[in-house]
């Protein structure tokens, strides 16, 4: 039986990517930053996942303005990195789980989830820079990938509510798989930013603070906050928060905070990252 | 107009609802054209000629000719969309984030050095917090 064993969140800044892709990992303005994910790349070796469901949003790279789905699971075979307009990250192709992803998206449409589902998708550094971070510069990803992509760019993205909810059926889901295998759910995104406009360069590190604490000790509260408190307090692109109540909801009730680094600043954005042991 | 009137009450800050939309929609799916290398090409060797081909009004094309962030997101442009002219420009996402903000890229970067803007004050025009 599938089993999900752990939830993991981390921000997604196009730049880190670039720093990897352009060996600036070692510099003074990265070191910080990379630091912090040498305990996690360490864990997951030794944790050796089979499958990661991966929580992000497009950011105008697969979907336009043509088409805009507030949640889309990717079921194809393998995911080619997006051109966003610097040309295709160097990284590996992403290898799909399609079996499991096929069965994800039955199951939530009958769940009431009414996903749209992906045949084919380019995805951008929304999935590969979580990639990269956890697992550095393989030949290959030592992980298949399933993609669940969450409406971010347009507003209103779904609710914090509604998102622990998926995130309850994706573990439904999972759970009624017939293979045995080691799953993991991330989340990604956030945490602080804002990208546009004067208030450009939006932190907030009590709130990004909370957020984490409350991941543990009082998730239901995260249920809770309004699309407004996020644009007021975390920025308009910390909106993207939601996105990791995804993951908060496929875990149990009980979980135990493995490791955690927040670093301030990743280009325009405060980084951070949790892992959560799933003990339910 | 349909959008929550809280919406319009965070300072400097453009939320991307739906009636921008309708309005940045030509110039939205002019930056994701920027997506093909053969466009970019195109774009770069006469910036005027490739936007008269799109359906923008000219507020939005001298927009995007004098990369003008803060006109484009008032004409309905998206960050994620006009990221696609940064990146064909080779701009970073901070030396955009100084020009929408006023400030040099040295002074941008050393802000975000320090931890970034404070919301203090940046919260709500009404409320003044």
């Amino acid at each position: 039986m599938a089993r999900i064993t752990a939830g993991l969140a981390a921000s997604h800044v196009p730049a880190i990517g670039a720093a990897m892709d352009h060996d600036q990992v070692g510099t003074e303005y990265w070191k910080p930053l990379f630091d912090g994910f040498g305990w996690t790349r360490q864990w997951i070796t030794d944790e050796r996942p089979d499958v990661v469901i991966l929580v992000y949003n497009d950011h105008a790279t697969e979907f336009s303005l043509d088409l805009i789905p507030t949640f889309a699971i990717g079921c194809a075979e393998t995911f080619t990195p997006a051109d966003e307009g610097f040309g295709p990250r160097p990284v590996p192709v992403v290898e799909g789980h399609a079996e499991l992803a096929w069965h994800l998206a039955e199951s939530l449409i009958l769940d009431e989830f009414d996903m749209t589902i992906l045949n084919k998708l380019d995805v951008d550094h929304g999935l590969t820079v979580p990639l990269s971070l956890m697992f550095g510069q393989p030949a290959q990803w030592p992980v298949k990938v399933i993609p669940v992509l969450v409406n971010a760019v347009q507003y209103p993205p779904p609710t914090g509510n509604r998102c622990w909810l998926l995130g309850e059926a994706i573990a439904r889901a999972v759970r009624t798989f017939d293979q045995d295998l080691n799953v993991q759910i991330w989340g990604t995104g956030g945490m602080s930013h804002q990208l546009q406009g004067p208030r450009a360069g939006l932190i907030n590190t009590p709130f990004d603070t909370a957020f984490l604490d409350r991941l543990t000790t009082d998730p239901a509260a995260l249920r809770k906050i309004p699309h407004l408190e996020y644009l007021r307090e975390a920025g308009t692109e910390g909106i993207e928060m939601v996105m990791w109540l995804i993951m908060r909801g496929a875990l149990g009730e009980n979980v135990k905070e493995l490791h955690r680094h927040y670093h301030v600043p990743a280009s325009n954005t405060a980084v951070g990252h949790i892992v959560l042991q799933n003990l339910a | 107009m349909s959008s929550d009137p809280d919406l319009f009450d965070i300072p400097g800050t453009t939320v991307f609802t739906g009636v921008q939309t309708r309005k940045g929609y030509h110039l939205n799916q002019f930056c994701m054209s920027l997506r093909s290398a053969a466009n970019r090409a195109r774009f770069v060797a006469d910036e005027r000629a490739y936007v008269d081909e799109w359906s923008m009004t000219e507020a939005q094309k001298q927009a995007v000719l004098n990369r003008d962030w803060n006109a484009a997101l008032a004409e309905g442009g998206n960050i994620y969309f006009l990221a696609k002219i940064f990146a064909t420009d080779g701009t970073s996402f901070p030396e955009a984030a100084s020009i929408m903000t006023g400030v040099s890229v040295t002074e941008y970067t050393a802000m975000m050095r320090a931890g970034g803007r404070s919301p203090e004050g940046q919260r709500s025009i009404r409320e003044g917090r």
